[in-house]
Order: C-alpha cells, then structure tokens, then sequence
C-alpha cells in the first residue's frame, strides 16, 4: 500500500513532506509507520533518518498510532486568554485521556496545536478538517457527541 | 447584464461552513423561488466580510446590513419582512444595539478592496472588477527594471513582519544571470493572533496570483510556490482553482500574452512548524528537509531553493503589488506616511466590541484603530494593554496609545508592528499569565538549530511557570531578561531573538504585577 501512494509522486525528496501527509491520511490509524518509513526511503533513495528527522520535526505528524479522529486544541495566547485551559480539561475528562492520547474505544486522540488562524473565534480546535471555534464547555460535549454518532 | 433590486452577500469562511452554510444557502435558494423572488434578489457567496459575527454571517445591500448567527429557522422571517417589505429583522442584526457600523473597516482599501464584495472562485468577477489589467501592462507596457523601479518608488514594505523594503529585495534578484529563478510566497501564517493573509487568499485569491505573477517577471522568474499551512483547507481550495482558471485563460503559462515569457504557480502544503515563517527555514521544508534556518549570507535572493536565486514575499506584500503597477506608485504614496506608504491589515481580538479584520492606512493610532475600528472596549471593560504583533510582538501600555502604527514609529519604543495582529486586554487579565503562554509557545516552536533558543527558550518557560505559581522572585524576572537579551544577541534566527520583545515590555510597562506576584 505504502509503494503505491508513494508512486503517485515523482520521486523527488521536495515530495516528502507530501508522500507523508498522504500516507498519513490514508492509515486508518492516520500514523506513519517503520514499514511506510522503510517504504519511502526506498523509493525516494533518501537515508530513514532523514525521513525522521522530518517526521518528528513538524507537528502535523505522528510516529505512533492514533484514534479515528484527531482533536487539535489551540493552546496559543489568543485562545489561551479565551479560556483554552478549561476546554482542555474538560476534553480530557470527557475522554478519559490525557494529552496525546487516545481514547480507550479508539475514536479520539487529544492533541494541543499552535495558532490554527482563525482567533477571531476563539477559542479554537479542529477535528480532522473541521474547524470549531467560540467554544464553550457546554459546546464541546455537543461537538463530540456528534463527531461520535456521526461514526 | 441581469439587474437585482437586492443582494445578498453570504461570507464563506471556515467558522460559516462549519455553521452549516451550504444547507442555509441551499434553503435560502428555495425559499426565494417559491416567494417568486429569485429573479430580483442575487445570492453572492463571497469571502469574509469584515467583522466577525458569529456562525453565518450575511450582508444585505443596497442597504448595507449585516445580519449575524443566522439559522435556517430564520430564513421564511428575513424573506417576509426584510427582502418583501423592506424592513430589516432587528434581533438578528450584527450588534443592534450600537450605532457603530463594522463596515466603516473597509475605509481605506487596497488589499481588501474585493474582499465580500465578489465572488472569489469566479475569474470573470475578478476581471470585471480591473483584475489582470495591471498583470497586462506589467507584461505589455514595462520592462522587469521598471516594474522593480516602480515598487521601489511605492516604498512598499514586506508586510510579514520585518518591514523589508519589497523593490530593494527584487532589485537583488533582478539582475542575476542565472538558468532559473524562484519566487516563494509565505502564506505558512503561524504568528498568534494573525489569520489576515488567510482572508486575503480566501477573499481575493486572484489578487494574490496577478501580484506573484508581476514579481515574476519584475525578478525574471518562471516558476512561483506558495508555501502554506496545511490547516488553511478553504485557501487551499480557492488558490488551486484560481491557478487552474487562470491557466485556462491563458494568464498562466506559456507564452503569456505573447510576450515570450512563460510562467506557473504551484502550491506547497506546510506541515506545522512556526519556524518555517523564516524565509530560509521555508526554502529548507520546500525542499523536503526539517525546517532548520539557513545560514546567512548568502541570502535567498542570492541562493535560495535549489540553490537558485528566489525571492520569498508575504501574501500581503504582494497583494498590493498590481494596485501600485496598475495606478503607479505616486497614487500607492497618497496612503500611510512619508516613510511607511500604504495600508496595513490588522487583526483586532480580544475585548473589543468588534473583533474583527481591517484594513487602515499606515500611521494610523492605536487609539484609533481600536475605538473607530473595532468599536471600542467591549461593554464594562477597561483598557489594559494591547499586545501588537503576535507571539514575536509587544506589550503596549495605555500611555502608548497614541503612537502611530506604523514601522519606523513603533521602533522609536522598541516595539514593532510585525504581523499586524493586535489582542486588547481588559484591567482583569494578568500580564504574567499571557507572557507564561506566550514563553510556552515559544519553547515548543524552537527549531533546536542553536543552543541559545533551544536552552533558551526552555529556561524562559521554566522560570516564567515559576513566577506565575507564586514562587519566583524579583532575581528570576531579572534572570529571564538576561536570558532574553543573550538570545537576541546570539541566536540563529528571527525566532530566538523574538522572546526579548515580549518579556522587555512586559517588565517595563507591567513592574507592579511582577512584584506583586513575587511577593507572595
């Protein structure tokens, strides 16, 4: 699976950060596994460690595997001042996770984020390419809620 | 051309399609069918209009009214007594309790001037409106060192936060002989508080692509990137669909216009990383590789992406480009000041009554911006502080409120207007706080390049989390200062040398809280 996403590329390295995004997306754990690593290096003829030390460098990544949808909370200084800490515990407690896990029935995985651009409706958090802003704790039990029973 | 008595502006943004606008849109379609009105009301999906109501977000005109948080429930009461009987829905309009208009935003406009007015992802509008003329004349009328001379003459500055002269960074490119050139536009906007360049593209995307094309040819360039976030979906979107339209007319690509030159846009999608907002750390993500800063010199102009000469400029820089091509620099001039010409976009947050985006002219007060702009304090709150500039920016005290926003002003108080975003505190809000999140953002973002802002920045937020649990002292503020000031002075990058800003205005303006806080 990993050398065909791979092939849709030209097998240059300015298309490693795309091949991951891609294969990313694609795993239903959205992770990049050492298969997928050994994968690309292959194809690309570029060294692993090159492939981690751009993996682990941007925060879009994971190395390890995660849930079935990603919350990203803004924790930057507009959000924060929003009252981003209080969405934060009221998310962990409602999932039963901490920071950077991932829920025990395998659909949420609680991320914190830089400033996702749309502070005007702060405070914010994205779950995979939705984004949901001026948020209350009230909201969040909605938003999940739905996310949920959507799957 | 069909004729509308009415027409209806609905914002497409990520807050809107979130709040479900595409099925409002669909019923509102509907509902004015079957009312018989379809033929002389226009929907118009647009961009951003220029305050941030929230949820749906539409502006009625010829009368200029803004309705926010619409509901599907309240589409048959906007027709029946708005679009029939002229009689505006008052409890769903934006604020009816003040006089104060958001739209007066919109007053001085260069950048922003097609933003919620057309249709972004339709060319034609944008050509009705005098889009491409300037690309045209760029490629028909001048020469590339005219075009240089021209922006040089405008006195246009980079827009993303250092304020660069744009015709003195082209004119380092321009003359070099070399097989291939680039230009990269920075639209990887990651500064706290700034989402400005995302409503240009989301507004406007073709303003931005007739700007690329004109610094193409001022540098000699073929081919242009846009590096941006991966999280800017809806730009994403816009931005490939007015490349593609444009190649389909013929403003991009191969012997454009019949003057020989040839010239393609693509997109490069970011992965995170607040670093890559230098020029040299994008070049280096561009290229496949963490995005570490480069050494400079040389510099980008110089030898940039594959070691070609490339020119990286900001979505706002260059989206004032085809207003100064078009109208000529002396028109450019007529805003701003002396020293800094044009208009700037501010993001105003925080405790205003209208949180929003606008467009003023350079110079303008802070004073103003916040009380003519976004409407004043929001009702019961006093003014504490702003700060101006994101995360890498300052801390300004009310006595500071009239200083001229602009670069060479805000200087003069070591304070600088960088990205143009600007958070208003209220008196309730702890200074200390703010800087904790603040230092916290700035040790996740380092890059880990260089020992002072790796090192750096984690003793920052070690003694910043110190003072703010009650247990620091006056010798830890101190501490944090020269930690700062080494950074600045030592540091690889813009980022290391970023801390100081915050952390000097902060101490200086805001003294008491820190004794307070240490005395406990």
């Amino acid at each position: 699976m990993y050398k065909e996403i791979c092939s849709k590329y030209e097998a240059t390295k300015d298309n490693l950060i795309y091949i991951l995004h891609d294969i990313q997306d694609t795993h239903p754990q959205h992770y990049i596994s050492d298969e997928a690593v050994t994968a690309i290096s292959e194809y690309l003829s570029i060294p692993p460690n090159h492939i981690y030390g751009v993996l682990t460098f941007y925060t879009m990544y994971s190395t390890k595997p995660r849930g079935k949808n990603i919350i990203r909370l803004c924790e930057s200084p507009p959000c924060y001042i929003k009252g981003s800490e209080n969405i934060l515990r009221k998310l962990k407690v409602l999932l039963g996770v901490d920071t950077g896990e991932t829920s025990k029935d395998g659909q949420f995985t609680l991320e914190l984020c830089a400033c996702l651009g749309v502070c005007g409706n702060a405070p914010v958090m994205m779950i995979n390419d939705n984004v949901y802003g001026d948020l209350t704790e009230e909201k969040v039990v909605e938003i999940i809620e739905k996310v949920r029973r959507g799957n | 051309m069909k004729f509308f008595r009415t027409h209806v502006l609905i914002g497409i943004s990520e807050t809107s399609l979130n709040a479900g606008v595409q099925n409002f849109i669909k019923f509102l379609r509907q509902e004015l069918a079957i009312a018989d009105l379809s033929e002389e009301i226009n929907i118009l999906e647009t961009g951003p209009l220029g305050f941030f109501g929230k949820g749906i977000c539409v502006t009625v005109y010829p009368e200029n009214i803004n309705y926010s948080d619409l509901k599907i429930e309240d589409i048959p009461e906007l027709i029946d007594e708005h679009f029939l009987k002229g009689r505006p829905v008052k409890r769903l309009l934006l604020d009816s309790g003040s006089k104060f208009s958001p739209k007066f935003n919109y007053e001085t406009r260069i950048v922003l001037r097609n933003s919620g007015i057309i249709d972004p992802e339709n060319i034609d509008e944008y050509i009705g409106a005098g889009g491409y003329e300037a690309w045209e004349k760029a490629l028909t009328q001048m020469q590339p060192a005219d075009i240089v001379n021209e922006v040089k003459a405008s006195g246009l500055r980079g827009r993303g936060g250092a304020g660069f002269p744009t015709g003195v960074k082209w004119s380092f490119t321009a003359p070099l002989d070399a097989p291939q050139k680039y230009v990269v536009i920075n639209a990887d906007e990651g500064e706290p508080g700034t989402f400005k360049d995302r409503l240009i593209m989301e507004g406007d995307p073709h303003q931005l692509l007739e700007g690329i094309m004109i610094a193409a040819r001022a540098v000699g360039a073929t081919k242009a990137w846009i590096y941006i976030r991966g999280e800017y979906k809806l730009c994403i979107e816009r931005l490939l669909h007015a490349i593609k339209q444009c190649r389909e007319y013929g403003i991009l690509g191969t012997n454009i216009f019949e003057s020989g030159f040839d010239l393609d846009i693509d997109i490069k999608v970011g992965a995170g990383a607040y670093v890559c907002g230098e020029e040299t750390a994008l070049i280096e993500s561009l290229e496949g590789n963490r995005g570490n800063p480069r050494w400079k010199p040389p510099f980008p102009g110089v030898k940039g992406l594959w070691q070609c000469p490339t020119v990286v400029n900001n979505v706002e820089t260059l989206a004032n480009v085809p207003f100064i091509i078009k109208n000529g620099a002396e028109a450019f001039k007529k805003f701003g000041t002396p020293e800094c010409t044009g208009t700037k976009v501010y993001t105003l947050l925080g405790d205003v009554a209208h949180p929003g985006l606008c467009e003023i002219d350079m110079g303008t007060t802070l004073r103003t911006i916040i009380n003519d702009y976004a409407g004043g304090m929001k009702q019961g709150f006093k003014f504490k502080a702003a700060l101006v500039g994101g995360a890498a920016g300052v801390f300004l005290p009310d006595r500071l409120l009239d200083v001229k926003m602009d670069f060479s002003s805000l200087n003069q108080y070591a304070a600088v207007l960088g990205s143009g975003a600007i958070m208003v505190m209220n008196e309730h809000q702890s200074i200390v706080d703010i800087l904790w999140s603040i230092l916290r953002f700035f040790r996740h973002e380092s890059c880990g390049k260089c020992a002072p802002c790796r090192n750096g920045t984690q003793q920052l937020y070690k003694l910043i989390t110190k003072i703010k649990s009650g247990n620091g002292s006056m010798d830890d503020v101190e501490m944090m200062q020269t930690i700062a000031e080494t950074m600045l002075n030592t540091s690889f990058c813009a980022l290391g040398q970023s801390p100081i800003m915050a952390i000097r205005s902060a101490i200086e303006n805001f003294k008491d809280e820190f004794i307070e806080i240490t005395k406990k």
